[in-house]
């Protein structure tokens, strides 16, 4: 009998509709507003690869040691490093990265030791051609930059 | 003759999939038809094979960590665990304690998450949308604590040979404290929602029976075995990473049904969040990495490890020649070996349960197919 009234007056279907409706109020909305409302990422996120400078002099901190190229699994990491005669050191020239085969595992950044290539928190990677995600010297050392939408 | 067109038959074989959304992903069965009823399935796979085994002959040990996140993608970490797991049994080095414990945090949040996409999808597939934004509202809790931890949300690469790479980071067991407060609450709000549904009772009870035999005949491991009735959890059974500290319950159903997954699955998330409870209150001070050669070099010889994935028993076989590359991985799926038993379970129901079926597998096709 009771199970019949239950049904009866849909209680099993109101409960479940008490459930939803708790969630209404605006507070509870979690959706982020995207572009206009850009995402905060962590500190420690993987994303867009960055060739860092000295602040100070504005010179490369990368000694072209090659342990990066060497740390890929995919080998997208291409270093060009010419010996310089006077100081009897490689120095960098050409690093290439290519984005479309990474997927940012971060052993790269982990093999560095000079902390000189970083995935850092940009994440905006997209590109009108396949050769805009091969990524140059140039590239790296500046970083994407991504159109900042306001509404 | 001209009369007679192929809608007379009475069997009908009609594909479902690749592209459905109910097959959570690129499944493709094959189901033969007498009305509604269901005369026999078969599977094809491989629409997302990548060749995973493969290329691990061609990468160093520490380069393939990566890749094996990609296998079962919604459980990356327990992914990482048993690969590095089986690295480690093959160089014979063991993590030291603090990364142990908390590797079975990450891994727990993670058996968590994976529950929660299995829950959402499972009951959107169904009939019921509400759970899939309730439950991925509590799993971007969980990913971001992942991206604070290790940088990344999905493919963590969380865990490196031998122990962690990073630290844990100002605010990590504050945040893992709070969502287990926040989140024990909200398994007994879908239990609200759904438990008592009649529409989703109906839809699930005797649908897919599976009987602890048959289970243990197709080697079908995870909830779906211990729903049958069948305590059997590689945590408990032969713990490793120090899963024997802890104080859980195995949850167990009687029946085998696709209502009892669903029971066994919800209190197996209690669990969890309850081991990691506990975890956090024992978190040892000391090194996260233990001492591992830059170049990793295992002895010549043979290493398997399974462990207790969301889904089932995970397993990785590892086969080291001395160089620098294994010479053979091979992964034991547990997605995989619980799909064979599609056909034993989908055998005489209607076409509407076999949805219902395959969602209460939880297979994860990167890793029916890797």
């Amino acid at each position: 009998m009771r199970k019949l009234l239950r049904s009866v007056f849909f209680v099993d279907l109101l409960e479940g509709l008490w459930v939803t409706f708790r969630h209404q109020p605006p507070r509870n909305i979690v959706t982020e507003q995207y572009p206009a409302e850009r995402p905060k990422v962590a500190e420690r996120y993987r994303g867009a690869p960055r060739l860092n400078n000295n602040p100070e002099t504005g010179e490369t901190l990368c000694i072209a040691c090659n342990l990066c190229a060497l740390a890929c699994p995919e080998t997208l990491i291409v270093v060009g490093s010419e010996r310089n005669e006077k100081t009897r050191r490689k120095e960098l020239t050409t690093f290439t990265y290519d984005t479309s085969r990474c997927m940012f595992c971060g052993l790269c950044e982990d093999a560095c030791p000079v902390d000189a290539l970083e995935l850092t928190q940009d994440f905006e990677l997209a590109s009108y051609t396949r050769e805009g995600a091969i990524w140059d010297r140039e590239m790296l050392e500046e970083g994407p930059k991504p159109t900042h939408y306001k509404y | 003759m001209a009369d007679s067109t192929f809608l007379d038959s009475t069997e009908l074989v009609l594909n479902m999939g690749p592209q459905h959304p109910s097959t959570h992903g690129v499944l493709r069965v094959i189901v033969k038809l007498d009305g509604e009823r269901v005369l026999g399935t078969e599977c094809v796979i491989g629409y997302l094979h990548r060749g995973l085994e493969k290329i691990a002959e061609h990468r160093t040990y520490q380069m393939y960590a990566p890749y094996v996140d990609r296998a079962d993608y919604v459980a990356s970490v327990s992914n990482g665990l048993g690969y590095c797991l089986a690295v480690e049994k093959l160089l014979s080095v063991e993590a030291p304690p603090r990364a142990q414990v908390i590797r079975i945090i990450l891994t727990e949040l993670n058996r968590i998450s994976s529950h929660l996409v299995w829950l959402g999808t499972h009951c959107l597939d169904i009939g019921a949308i509400t759970p899939l934004f309730y439950t991925f509202r509590e799993r971007e809790y969980i990913m971001d604590i992942y991206e604070k931890y290790c940088g990344a949300r999905l493919t963590t690469h969380a865990f490196r040979i031998g122990g962690l790479q990073y630290e844990l980071y100002d605010g990590f067991e504050q945040e893992c404290r709070a969502f287990c407060d926040l989140f024990l609450p909200r398994v007994d709000e879908y239990e609200e929602l759904l438990t008592g549904n009649r529409i989703l009772v109906g839809r699930m009870r005797n649908v897919g029976v599976l009987t602890g035999e048959d289970c243990k005949a197709y080697g079908v491991t995870g909830p779906i075995l211990r729903a049958a009735g069948v305590k059997w959890d590689l945590r408990k059974a032969q713990p490793y990473s120090g899963y024997e500290q802890f104080d859980f319950e195995i949850p167990t159903g009687q029946n085998g049904d696709t209502f009892d997954r669903y029971v066994v699955r919800m209190e197996e998330m209690r669990q969890s969040a309850r081991i990691v409870q506990q975890a956090l209150e024992r978190i040892p001070d000391g090194p996260i990495m233990a001492k591992v050669p830059k170049v990793i070099k295992p002895p010549v010889g043979e290493a398997y490890v399974s462990i207790e994935a969301p889904k089932g028993e995970l397993g990785y076989f590892i086969v080291s020649d001395g160089s620098t590359q294994p010479y053979r991985v091979r992964i034991r799926p547990p997605s995989f070996v619980n799909l064979q038993a599609l056909d034993k379970m989908a055998r005489g129901s209607l076409v509407a349960d076999l949805v219902a079926i395959i969602g209460t597998i939880d297979i994860v096709l990167g890793e029916v197919d890797r």
